[in-house]
């Protein structure tokens, strides 16, 4: 099958790549990019482990073909950190034990960033339904949470 | 395109369509994606009507506070589709066009009165919502029509929608029953027109005319909320599944019927003029 050219911005870079158009973003991303941080757990949208913030909205990569992705702005787990400093959320995921195995953490984070952008302030409740979709079977729930908590204090004091 | 291969299949945010290819359930020669097209992405108001993009993300729904503010029973359904990660793509065309009994944003559309406008090669056509799906899985659509947008009136003062759902857990679940309701007051503060609609509950989402009837004329005093909630469980048709059993089914869709139909009045009270 013939391959498309696809030009996106990914984590602040021009990115260009080819894919067949039936291949998912989440595929693309990870074998024609080399992002191997965005997971296939389920494949169909219900994991939340190839999460990744497509023109700013949190999307399951898994249920995106890749031409879509044609001159969107793309943010993957690889992107959070600015210039080798951990993003708060990533330091606290880290001090806060909040993950075991670990393949989750990356579509947590992505989930968690795309909540505090828009509500930086997040009650205990709106951080568990922003998570919803994104499972943990290790069940790390608890810590996760408290995390994401600890990060947004962090990021309203600097 | 869509009449030169049998097998095209269109998409919008293709939450449903591509688990539904992994799943071998279909396996279309040719993918269209509809979000490419500005129409049907868009999310527009003017003195008459909204006009809701058949493959609009539905988070637009939600993040809209004019819409959510006029139809909160249509935002509150389009915020419980999925996570927020398939919010950010699912559609009101999707949801509607999936065929699902159990789709969330469908009574919430009906109990508005929501238009869909059909594009096809003879031409355009508008079908009401409750008429587009025919059975689980099933529309109305030749092969070669697609929705194009959704026109839902300007809300009436004195008008309020809800829609309500149960499933076994907190949030991503597909609903055992949902049930939309919308009510229009009088000045007395009497009900001037009432619609209700459940899903989940029969192979289609279906309208309760029974209960809306009753409804008529009251102010939604608990006798009468007794018999919307019979009616409601009586409409139900419902399969028998390891998410409820036929007998529950029926009755939460009583008591959510009747849930619904007071939060409706409620906000109905509240949006006085201010259209």
């Amino acid at each position: 099958m013939a391959r498309t050219h696809i030009t996106t911005v990914i984590n602040g870079d021009e990115v260009d790549f080819l894919a067949e158009d039936s291949t998912s973003l989440l595929n693309a991303l990870r074998d024609e990019v080399g992002l191997t941080g965005v997971k296939e757990g389920c494949g169909t949208g219900d994991c939340g482990s190839c999460s990744i913030l497509l023109d700013e909205r949190v999307t399951c990569s898994c249920l995106v073909f890749a031409p879509e992705a044609s001159g969107a702005n793309i943010l993957t787990v690889e992107g959070l950190a600015d210039a080798g400093e951990l993003h708060p959320l990533q330091q606290c995921f880290l001090e806060g034990a909040a993950l075991q195995c670990g393949i989750c953490t990356p579509g947590f984070l992505i989930a968690a960033k795309a909540l505090l952008d828009k509500n930086p302030d997040p009650t205990e409740t709106e951080i568990r339904y922003a998570l919803a979709g994104n499972l943990c079977r290790c069940t790390g729930y608890d810590k996760i949470i408290r995390a994401v908590q600890e990060a947004a204090m962090q990021m309203k004091e600097q | 395109m869509l009449s030169s291969s049998p097998s095209a299949q269109v998409f919008a945010g293709a939450t449903d369509v591509v688990p539904q290819i992994r799943g071998g359930r279909q396996a279309p020669e040719v993918l269209v994606d509809l979000k490419k097209i500005d129409e049907l992405v868009s999310l527009t108001s003017d003195d008459k009507k909204w006009t809701v993009g058949a493959a609009t993300p539905t988070v637009e729904l939600t993040e809209n506070q004019a819409f959510s503010q006029e139809f909160p029973g249509i935002s509150e359904a389009a915020g419980l589709i999925g996570s927020d990660q398939i919010q950010s793509r699912s559609s009101l065309g999707g949801n509607l066009c999936n065929g699902s009994p159990a789709a969330d944003s469908v009574p919430a559309m009906m109990v508005n009165g929501t238009r869909a406008l059909i594009a096809g090669p003879k031409g355009n056509r508008v079908v009401d919502v409750s008429e587009v799906v025919t059975g689980p899985g099933q529309t109305c659509l030749d092969s070669d029509e697609f929705i194009v947008e959704f026109e839902i009136d300007r809300a009436p003062s004195l008008t309020g929608d809800a829609y309500l759902r149960m499933i076994p857990r907190t949030e991503m679940d597909i609903a055992v029953v949902g049930v939309g309701a919308r009510v229009t007051l009088a000045e007395d503060g009497t009900i001037a027109a009432a619609a209700l609609a459940l899903g989940a509950v029969a192979p289609t989402v279906v309208r309760v005319a029974a209960a809306e009837e009753a409804l008529i004329g009251t102010t939604a005093d608990e006798d009468t909320l007794a018999v919307v909630a019979a009616a409601a469980s009586e409409a139900c048709n419902p399969i028998d599944d390891k998410r409820g059993t036929i007998a529950y089914r029926e009755q939460v869709a009583g008591v959510l019927a009747k849930r619904a139909v007071l939060i409706a009045m409620e906000r109905a009270q509240q949006r006085n003029g201010d259209v």
